[in-house]
């Protein structure tokens, strides 16, 4: 049977892709952010995984405002770099698991989760950094990649909760899976970031850190926090954390903090970054 | 003046938020703004900005509000930053300079606020605090 083994959490900021394209990872303004991925990169050729379930935000790339699906699960063969403006970045086209997202998508929606599926859809930064940051720059990626893309652009995105609670229901998707795979979940966006108005470039420290905390040993609480605590707190943008919710619900209520890594700025925004195993609950 | 119930998120300073009541008035900038992700629109765009954007329809304001480059006036006429992001870009600018520009700060000092820990949250977590 499949099952889910591990977690990551990572921001996804475009401007750390294009530091990773053009060759500038050595660079004093982004040596110290790339060092802190230096665990993760050997930590995933020792795990292995077989698919990835990777929630992330579109960013008015494929998604309009004409269609906003608040989950929007990617079921098709495969996926291309979104032409983001400026071209695509050079990085592999992904592949997807049709028949487990499937099957994710009969279990998830009869346990009253309204997806939309997608079965057409180029996949931004959003998706495309945290694989570059994790895998490097390889000619195919090493596994096999179902997006899943959260609204959090149009206002109030999916609660805390309902993300934690929808991480729940993939695990048990996951498991009832009768091929045997290794899935990780990962949650990716935030840290505190605002990228608009007078307030733009808060960072806020005290509370990513606090997020951090409690996302490996009090999530059931955590999902309870209001949106107005992220957009006030974390700012307007950093609203994308209740996507790690998502990660930290598929995984056991007891984890091993492998990695924790935190570092301000990248371009406006702060990056955390977790990887996360079950334990025995 | 609108219907529009007040909301916990209207005392944050300095921010709007994209709720649905601000994606219905900036529907159009939006969709606008998104058209430029296409090589041909971002060069008739280019050639004549108020033919272009006379093809929308978008409010008076809204169309000043871009050929000014006025993100902040955009915003509060239902622009969403990362639709607004295509109109930097057409211009060759990047986020950072975007942003430096609704803080009112040059880039140069932006960047280094972001380089010394960014914003802080003290005194900017509630509008009553800056007054």
């Amino acid at each position: 049977m499949a099952r889910i083994t591990a977690g990551v959490a990572t921001s996804h900021v475009p401007a750390i892709g294009a530091a990773i394209d053009l060759g500038k990872t050595g660079e004093p303004y982004w040596k110290p952010l790339f060092e802190g991925y230096e665990y993760v990169k050997e930590w995933i050729r020792e795990t292995k995984p077989d698919v990835v379930f990777l929630v992330y935000n579109d960013h008015a790339t494929a998604f309009d405002m004409n269609f906003i699906p608040t989950f929007a699960l990617g079921c098709a063969e495969s996926f291309k770099p979104a032409d983001e403006g400026w071209g695509p970045r050079p990085v592999p086209t992904v592949k997807g698991h049709p028949e487990l997202a499937a099957h994710i998508a009969q279990s998830l929606i009869q346990d009253d989760f309204d997806l939309t599926i997608i079965n057409e859809m180029d996949v931004d930064h959003g998706l495309t950094v945290p694989l570059s940051l994790v895998f490097g720059q390889p000619q195919e990626w090493p596994c096999l990649i179902i997006p899943f893309a959260v609204n959090v652009v149009l206002y109030p995105p999916p609660s805390g909760q309902r993300c934690y609670d929808l991480g729940k229901s993939l695990r048990k998707a996951v498991e009832s899976f009768p091929e045997d795979l290794n899935v990780q979940v990962w949650g990716t966006g935030g840290m505190s970031h605002q990228l608009q108005g007078p307030r733009a470039g808060l960072i806020n420290k005290e509370f990513d850190n606090e997020f951090l905390d409690r996302l490996v040993d009090d999530a059931p609480a955590l999902a309870q926090e209001p949106h107005i605590r992220y957009v006030r707190e974390a700012g307007s943008e950093g609203v994308e954390l209740v996507m790690w919710l998502i990660m930290r619900g598929a995984l056991n209520d007891r984890v091993e903090v492998k990695k924790r890594f935190y570092h301000v700025p990248a371009s406006n925004t702060a990056v955390g970054h977790l990887v996360l195993e079950n334990r025995d609950s | 003046m609108s219907n529009r119930i007040p909301q916990p998120y209207d005392d944050i300073p300095g921010t709007i938020i994209f709720d649905a009541d601000m994606a219905r008035q900036g529907y159009h900038l939006n969709q606008f703004a998104m058209s430029l992700m296409k090589a041909p629109n971002r060069e008739r765009f280019k050639a004549d900005e108020r033919a272009y954007l006379d093809q929308w329809p978008m409010s008076e304001d809204q169309k000043q509000a871009v050929q000014a480059r006025d993100y902040n006036r955009m915003m509060a006429l239902g622009g969403n930053v990362y639709f607004l992001a295509k109109i930097f870009s057409t211009d060759g600018l990047s986020f950072q300079h975007a942003a430096a520009t609704m803080t009112g700060m040059t880039q140069e000092a932006y960047r280094d606020m972001m380089l010394n820990g960014g914003r802080s949250a003290e005194g900017n977590l509630y509008k009553k605090e800056g007054e």
